[in-house]
């Protein structure tokens, strides 16, 4: 899995918002075309971790970065052109959000955004990133009618077929699978580990075992702080190094 | 004994009065607005009807207001209300939208925001005395259809702004995020996303204005509108921007107050054309809101 370069490498992160520091200086990289599980507690920063990636965290007005994000040796936190940055890193929050277009126009958007016109192109794209988040079977015949007009777990791979549809580098996917059904989730689990042949994956979960079939290597985000990042088999292994990540994978927290 | 689950305990039967209380008390509140509002109209109807005929409302006004129509009154405020909102309308959208899209959350920001709250609510005498002077004596553009216009415009630019920013700020912030996350700059976000789902609250706003625009007469009394003016009947550009004209609100009150031995039913018929034609545009509002809205998305 170790590969020379980087793909994304994060170095003393700090964040707050207002005066509340969220994350206390973390510091990791991630491999080309790896998955990285990150577990914990709510309130741990996973989410705040992730919107910095993408620079997302500019919209919330009393937020406050530093540390350095690397991400294809670029600096992510003075880049001017976020729109490229929030292309090259792909985001599926964890609470599904249709917009208010048609299915097909949910996932043509962001390439449209991006400049592609050509509608053979357009067609041909919307159909993979529909197949790639198990939704296409479900939509194939009512492309045309409204994306929120879907079911919740529907919506939310409409969700990831949009954050695929502009060809990511990096995918960050947050809780994704918290509106999906058991079966469903393994099929686009399956996508994942397929997607992994070109892709960098960041896999925020809950679902601790979730983090466990997939993940290369996992972290444990606890209170803002990196308690662990290990291999994912010696983080899930009887003797973690650290005793906290032993007791919260098993639900012994607290 | 064993109540069973469906016997009407003392609770339920005191939460049944009290539903009872506040739903006739509501029902008293609605009829309390809405029936002086129907005996107005009832009112105006009655006393004001008898006059009006086509030729009323195409013939300029003779004998000193005692005879002949409203044609030129009617025109002028047609005049008014178009020029007032061709300005102010694309002026307070695209200053909502970057108030409430593009700014960020300060203390200039906030400034604004409350400096438009307040202006919505200056009285239009004091928008008056504003138009006047800057207008019609330091612009100079004197007394005529384009300063009262521009009064009227000021005056209703921080309505349409606070209405704007309103419809803006009901799209849900997530389907900002969404356009975000996938690389969409603001302006895409804003074009695609945004505007087309609040696009029935803002032409609602703007609608909104255009019976104050018409209805409001301290405005254009210092600034463009006379007591009489004769214009050639038959054609709509009777008017030019530059010359003074007559209004219904402000014919109103002249009718009403100036003129002795007006007939009696004279100023019904005023009020009721300037009460008709508002109507009018707001039914058409209405009718463009619910198309507009049919198509609401989620």
């Amino acid at each position: 899995m170790v590969n020379n370069q980087p793909k994304i490498s994060v170095e003393n992160l700090r964040l707050s918002y207002g005066h509340r520091e969220v994350l206390h200086g973390l510091s990791f990289s991630v491999a080309p075309k790896e998955i990285l599980g990150v577990i914990g507690p709510a309130q741990s920063g996973k989410t705040s971790l992730l919107r910095c990636l993408n620079r997302t965290i500019d919209f919330v007005s009393n937020a406050f970065v530093s540390g350095s994000i690397t991400i294809d040796g670029e600096d992510v936190l003075r880049t001017s052109d976020v729109h490229t940055l929030r292309r090259k890193v792909g985001m599926v929050s964890p609470l599904p959000v249709g917009l208010p277009l048609s299915i097909y126009d949910n996932v043509a958007f962001a390439p449209r955004c991006g400049g592609i016109k050509n509608k053979d192109e357009l067609d041909a794209r919307v159909e993979r990133c529909l197949r790639q988040a198990a939704l296409w079977d479900e939509v194939k015949d009512r492309l045309h009618t409204l994306g929120t007009k879907l079911s919740g777990g529907q919506q939310q791979r409409l969700t990831i077929a949009r954050a695929l549809s502009h060809d990511p580098e990096i995918l960050c996917l947050d809780e994704f699978s918290i509106a999906i059904d058991p079966v469903t989730t393994m099929r686009i689990e399956d996508v994942l580990k397929e997607l992994k042949s070109h892709m960098t994956i960041l896999l925020v979960t809950n679902l601790v075992q979730q983090a466990r079939r997939l993940a290369d290597r996992t972290m444990f985000l606890w209170n803002g702080e990196i308690v662990e990042l290990d291999r994912t088999e010696a983080i899930f292994s009887n003797q973690p190094r650290d005793k906290r990540t032993y007791d919260y994978i098993h639900g012994l927290f607290g | 004994m064993s109540a069973s689950p469906f016997t009407v305990t003392p609770l339920v039967r005191r939460n049944m009065r009290r539903e009872l209380v506040a739903r006739i008390v509501l029902g008293a509140m609605v009829a309390a607005m809405v029936l002086p509002l129907l005996a107005i109209i009832a009112y105006l109807v009655a006393k004001g009807a008898p006059l009006i005929s086509f030729k009323f409302l195409t013939t300029n006004p003779t004998h000193g207001m005692r005879e002949g129509g409203i044609w030129s009154a009617l025109l002028g405020t047609i005049y008014l209300v178009v020029i007032a909102l061709a300005v102010s309308a694309p002026i307070g959208v695209l200053c909502a939208v970057y108030l409430n899209e593009y700014a960020k959350d300060n203390w200039l920001t906030r400034m604004i925001n409350l400096a438009v709250v307040n202006l919505a609510g200056v009285p239009s005498i004091v928008h008056a005395l504003f138009g006047l002077g800057a207008f019609v004596l330091f612009a100079g553009i004197g007394r005529s259809i384009l300063a009262a216009s521009l009064t009227l415009a000021i005056m209703t630019l921080p309505v349409i702004i606070a209405s704007t920013k309103e419809a803006l700020a009901a799209v849900p912030m997530s389907f900002r995020e969404a356009c975000w996350n996938v690389g969409a700059s603001r302006w895409q976000t804003i074009w695609s996303i945004v505007l087309p789902n609040s696009l029935s609250g803002i032409l609602t706003g703007v609608i909104l204005q255009v019976s104050r625009t018409a209805g409001e007469t301290a405005p254009i009394m210092f600034t463009g509108a006379v007591f009489f003016k004769k214009i050639q009947p038959g054609t709509l550009f009777a008017y030019s921007l530059t010359d003074q004209c007559m209004a219904l609100s402000m014919h109103l009150y002249t009718v009403t107050t100036q003129v002795t031995n007006a007939p009696e039913p004279l100023p019904y018929a005023i009020a009721l054309v300037l009460l008709g034609a508002v109507l009018a545009v707001n039914a058409a509002s209405i009718v463009v809101r619910s198309l507009l809205r049919s198509r609401k998305k989620w």
